[in-house]
């Protein structure tokens, strides 16, 4: 295929697209999909049939919406109306309104700032294009960054304008993607043969977190195309993409999406007409939260136990197979074909001094609206809590909010109006993390969250190196000890310790960032690790909370 | 390899031959040692050592590496599952709405520890570290099917009609 014949299907499939009075389209992420969505889109796609109107009515199902907790979501044309809580006997009422005014009751009011505080970058296109179609994709303008930067751009070019536009790694520590991207071009291969690999981060394993499953859901020629231009700038004929098998639906979208791709030889030899080759696969990931590590990721795809191991090297000049590895999370990727296409200078207008763009949070715990967000860079949490989330239901009082899962910390009523960046939430005592937002309110005991990390973390323990697989366990202990009332004030003083030892030594970012919901739960909330352990001995063993704990033999 | 040299498979079994697919695509190389193990862990529901060593001499790795890569990853199991399942999610959001409790009361009525089988075979109780719905917290999904906010009477009802056969919605 050649960049004009990808103009062309692009034109052709408006001109199809353009010839429906209406479109109807149904979410099928898998928030919406627990509740039925596919049976609304069979109904509803039975329904035009039955009703003869399949001319003039077309319904796609979709990526997520966003708002997952008012889930299944059907949006007509563009968002005119968008209805929410669909059943799928709704089906009937949704067709027979399309040329009538809406019911208002399913109705969900997209003037909210739900909606509008919010920005579409890498989202998009994500509850807009039929994910399975790739010329819908391609008329939505997939590709097309992929087609400027192989015709009219150097390596060097693109590599250049990712360094200018400030993009930092999503995954949550926050690399310059540039500057990577260019290590990555510079390094040679073990054996001059110059082979190297693009690995596209999928094994997104924060509990609570689910950004990076709903774009690949949602868009994934999005994150193909990110690869793609990837594997051109740095010089790269293969790329993998890394997911999670407990996302069966993105790895079937992705699937799909590659196999289209190959066909449509966007994949493959001299793509788009050029003499660029790449190839892409998927690897399934098998349930492991430490593969999100980047060397543990590359033992993961080269079939081994995913356990770490020290670097340098980095996998950017020894990673798969030996070979320089550039290794990039999908939400990273996603952001790469809108900077191609639009300019770095327009991309480093968004957001903050140092973190540009905007990110994905997934919004969750206690707040009214749940569900995906993405917002430019520097926005408030306050902002993000209040307005965008609709505050906290029942009438109870925020606590806290969680942000970075496992490896981050909480964040208090004081801090709401820090600018959302990598920075301010690092100096606030958290971290970006990869988009998990969890609110708590007065209900949340904290010592009980710290201690549910921790579970997490001693779990996840790959168990190579002492500090992490002893630690963490001990660390556990001691949390559950403290919330069952049964510590002494010497528990919490050996508990600081271990957290500064378990931080200190590890391996990798696992058991260096595992203490961190303690520590950030010790410095704004030690009155409840004080009060648990100032009334110990006062409760006996079998006290009122005792049967709150899991045993644990340490 | 050539097919000449291929192990013979453990059993009759035709789903063996998914597993044979599986590791022919990949040219029986020894770096697709995990994407053989989910193709039988997908045909027959769990990985014995049966299969392990079929595995192993297929790919020529040595057996304590195929053994020590299944026990790694929680995806793949060495015993059967039950015939029916119940996973609570245990991700964050879920873990602050209640899953905890909501483990705990099935774990009180059926005598089992997530993890486990009901003696007589008929259920497992799993977990799940986040299932990405996080929308419907706490999220459980009973015999594949999600099943969101759910009270605990509204779950162990779920979980009996379905061991019953009896699909009461």
């Amino acid at each position: 295929m050649t960049p004009e014949e990808l103009q062309s299907i692009a034109l052709k499939k408006h001109e199809e697209n353009g010839k429906f009075k209406h479109c109807l389209h149904v979410c099928v992420g898998s928030g919406c999909c627990s509740s039925q969505a596919d049976q609304v889109l069979k109904n509803l796609t039975d329904g035009v049939k039955k009703g003869g109107v399949d001319k003039d009515v077309r319904v796609i199902g979709v990526g997520c919406m966003g708002l997952c907790a008012n889930g299944p979501m059907v949006s007509v044309d563009d968002n005119q109306p968008l209805y929410q809580h669909i059943k799928p006997t709704d089906a009937p009422t949704i067709l027979n309104a399309l040329d009538k005014a809406p019911p208002d009751e399913m109705v969900c009011d997209t003037d909210q700032p739900f909606f509008k505080r919010q920005m579409q970058v890498v989202r998009e296109n994500s509850g807009r294009v039929d994910p399975e179609d790739i010329s819908d994709c391609i008329a939505h303008g997939a590709y097309a960054s992929l087609a400027k930067a192989l015709t009219t751009m150097s390596p060097g070019d693109v590599i250049q304008e990712v360094t200018k536009s400030g993009l930092r790694g999503r995954g949550g520590a926050g690399y310059p993607t540039g500057l990577k991207w260019s290590t990555v071009a510079k390094a040679s291969g073990p054996d001059g043969r110059g082979q190297k690999y693009v690995v596209c981060n999928g094994d997104e394993g924060d509990p609570g977190a689910f950004m990076d499953r709903s774009v690949m859901e949602g868009d994934p020629h999005r994150v193909l195309e990110g690869m793609c231009i990837a594997g051109y700038a740095v010089g790269a004929s293969k790329g993998i993409v890394y997911v999670r098998a407990e996302y069966p639906l993105a790895v079937k979208r992705l699937n799909k999406a590659i196999n289209q791709a190959v066909r449509n030889e966007i994949l493959g030899r001299n793509i788009l007409g050029t003499n660029f080759n790449f190839d892409l696969e998927i690897r399934l990931g098998a349930g492991a939260f430490v593969c999100g590590e980047e060397t543990a990721l590359i033992a993961s795809i080269e079939g081994n136990r995913g356990t770490p191991r020290p670097r340098p090297p980095y996998p950017a000049n020894s990673g798969l197979f030996d070979c320089p590895t550039l290794i990039n999370n999908v939400e990273t990727f996603a952001n790469i074909p809108p900077i191609i296409a639009r300019g770095s200078s327009w991309f480093a207008n968004i957001g903050t001094e140092k973190s540009k763009g905007t990110k994905i949070f997934a919004l969750t715990g206690k707040v009214k609206n749940t569900g995906l967000i993405e917002v430019p860079m520097g926005i408030t949490l306050r902002e993000i809590i209040y307005d965008i989330g609709g505050g906290i239901p029942d009438g109870k009082a925020f606590k806290a909010v969680q942000t970075g899962g496992p490896s981050g910390g909480c964040l208090t009523e004081k801090e709401l109006d820090i600018p959302v960046d990598y920075e301010s939430l690092a100096k606030a005592g958290s971290i970006m993390g990869s988009g998990g937002m969890i609110v708590m309110d007065e209900t949340s005991n904290m010592v009980d969250v710290a201690r549910f990390f921790m579970e997490f973390c001693m779990s996840e323990s790959c168990g190579k190196c002492i500090p992490c697989r002893v630690g963490t366990c001990q660390m556990h202990a001691l949390l559950d000890k403290i919330y069952n009332r049964k510590a002494t004030p010497g528990d919490l003083a050996l508990l600081r310790e271990l957290c500064d030892m378990v931080k200190a030594t590890s391996l990798c970012g696992l058991g260096q960032t595992a203490p961190n919901p303690v520590l950030s739960t010790l410095k704004h909330f030690e009155n409840e690790y004080l009060e648990r352990i100032q009334t110990s001995g006062a409760t006996n063993a079998h006290g009122p909370s005792a049967h709150n704990g899991h045993e644990v033999n340490a | 390899m050539t097919v000449a040299t291929l192990p013979k498979a453990p059993t009759e079994d035709k789903r063996w031959r998914i597993v044979e697919a599986a590791m022919r695509r990949q040219g029986f190389d020894s770096h697709a040692l995990i994407e053989s193990l989910h193709s039988v862990q997908q045909a027959f529901g769990f990985i014995d050592t049966h299969a392990m060593a079929y595995v192993a001499k297929a790919l020529r790795v040595p057996l304590a590496k195929v053994y020590g890569v299944v026990t790694f990853y929680h995806f793949f199991t060495l015993k059967p599952q039950g015939k029916h399942n119940c996973i609570v999610c245990l991700g964050t959001a879920c873990y602050i709405k209640g899953s905890g409790d909501l483990l705990r009361a099935v774990e009180e009525k059926y005598h089992i520890k997530e993890g486990e089988t009901t003696a007589d075979g008929e259920l497992s109780l799993l977990v799940a570290r986040c299932i990405g719905a996080c929308g419907l917290a706490p999220a459980t999904v009973v015999d594949g099917e999600v099943f969101g906010k759910p009270t605990h009477e509204m779950l162990m009802k779920r979980i009996q009609s379905k061991l019953e056969g009896t699909e009461a919605k």
